[in-house]
């Protein structure tokens, strides 16, 4: 019990600097995470409508942006962010993750309006909807069902991709965790630091993914041939 | 046309200035290495992807318990925890584990985007078997297919179509996700970009062209994923 409790592992385990540590890292991951996730959801569904309106310029506006950013990759976007705006490393990050999120968010509202077939729409409007009312009563719900699941899963990897903040010196729970690493130096030590981690970033994500699958079944249900 | 030039102030100075240009363009070389590496590792690690994709999404569509969970298992770690732990896990802790045991970089950002897309690749595949009806197996079984045989013969050539438009979307996420290996010096096409505008602060013109070089890299690929689409849609 005694050499249990000296070893190596253990002597990092009961150590408070590992876990206050490990905290300030995981605040600093999900305050980047949480905020690039409401950013670009507004500015994902404004270009994803912009893009699914069809208006001249800005339908077009909004496409090559899509296309433009949703072909970059979103370490890119974070250096620039840091290094040619300038931005602090907590902003850069969130900048960045925002400008590709926004773009994939864009791409998930437009293929899930797409997937309505036309004739409901104008089916609604012949009955004398309003835009508006086509909207929200015949087109978004089965749209909504549709768009759930590749929304979630790309805030599962907002978070998982906040992690990508550590080259620009952000200090979030990946390279807190690097940090420690160098500290508690010997192999089981730094091999638990980073099974610590990753169980700290699986935990949040499956909870994510596990009430986003319920919630889709939930919406879902009543509506099997127009959801699907 | 010089003194036009010469009057235009963000040409002259700050981080797009001209001087800074000529000087990315004159070391061009360093970024086109960085790109071979990149297209290096992201081929290599869509080969090792789709095999353990393919072999994961048929365990996890088996009527065995044990094959099913193990499939499970995996998808669930691989893609709720980030590519960049994954991959310092290589980098940092097994060389420690094992001593004397050096992986390249390289290896490992192909071992890492393979494992990590391999996951989400399975759920593509799962998803398209189980959209052919259960009624295909059971008749392919019942005419004598052995289970690998029906897979082989019935039913992954009609998946094939559902699969191919998020298959090949990841295969662009695939090519971006490779540039995670700069933040362990993987020398690929992020890192020869990052280290080169890091040595003279070139930053502007350096992640503009490493940008364009990406976008040239997946833009026809996320192009063949619409037309996919589309074509599946219509029929």
């Amino acid at each position: 019990m005694e050499a249990f409790m000296n070893s190596p592992v253990m002597v990092m385990l009961s150590d408070p600097i590992l876990y206050i540590g490990l905290g300030y890292g995981l605040l600093l991951t999900l305050q980047i995470a949480s905020m690039s996730i409401a950013l670009s959801f507004v500015f994902g569904t404004v270009l994803g409508a912009a893009r699914y309106s069809g208006l001249p310029v800005v339908s077009q506006l909004a496409g090559a942006y899509i296309e433009v950013v949703r072909n970059l990759p979103a370490l890119l976007l974070i250096l620039i962010s840091y290094f040619v705006l300038g931005q602090s490393a907590m902003w850069a990050a969130t900048i960045g993750l925002t400008i590709y999120t926004s773009a994939i968010i864009a791409e998930v509202i437009r293929g899930g309006l797409n997937s309505v077939p036309a004739g409901q729409w104008e089916a609604a409007r012949s009955q004398g909807f309003s835009f508006l009312q086509s909207m929200r009563y015949i087109v978004l719900p089965p749209a909504i069902v549709k768009m759930i699941p590749p929304i979630v899963s790309q805030f599962v990897t907002v978070i998982k991709d906040s992690s990508f903040a550590m080259a620009i010196g952000a200090y979030e729970l990946m390279f807190k965790g690097t940090i420690l690493a160098a500290k508690y130096w010997k192999p089981e030590q730094v091999i638990t630091i980073y099974i610590v981690i990753s169980l700290v970033y699986f935990v949040i994500n499956f909870a994510i993914s596990t009430v986003a699958r319920s919630l889709q079944v939930k919406l879902s249900v009543g509506r099997g041939s127009i959801g699907d | 046309m010089n003194e036009f030039i010469e009057s235009i102030g963000f040409l002259q100075e700050g981080p797009f200035a001209i001087p800074r240009w000529e000087a990315l363009f004159s070391n061009i070389d360093v970024l086109w290495q960085g790109a071979l590496v990149t297209l290096l590792v992201a081929s290599l690690g869509l080969v090792m992807a789709l095999v353990l994709g393919i072999a994961f999404g048929v365990m996890s569509t088996s009527h065995w318990r044990v094959p099913r969970a193990f499939a499970r298992a995996y998808v669930e770690f691989y893609q709720n925890t980030p590519l960049l732990i994954q991959v310092f896990m290589l980098f940092n802790a097994i060389p420690l584990l094992i001593t004397g045991l050096f992986i390249p970089v390289i290896v490992i950002g192909i071992i890492g985007v393979g494992m990590y897309h391999g996951a989400y690749i399975a759920e593509v595949v799962r998803a398209g078997i189980q959209s052919i009806g259960r009624g295909q197996l059971e008749a392919a079984l019942s005419q004598g297919f052995t289970y690998i045989g029906a897979m082989r013969h019935i039913i992954i050539p009609q998946a094939m179509r559902i699969v191919l438009p998020p298959l090949t979307n990841q295969a662009v996420s695939l090519i971006k996700n490779t540039s995670v290996i700069a933040i362990i010096a993987g020398g690929d096409l992020m890192y020869a970009g990052d280290s080169f505008a890091g040595r003279y602060g070139h930053y502007g013109p350096t992640y503009v062209v490493v940008g364009l070089l990406y976008f040239l890299m997946c833009f026809p690929l996320a192009m063949l994923a619409r037309r996919l689409e589309e074509q599946t849609r219509s029929d």
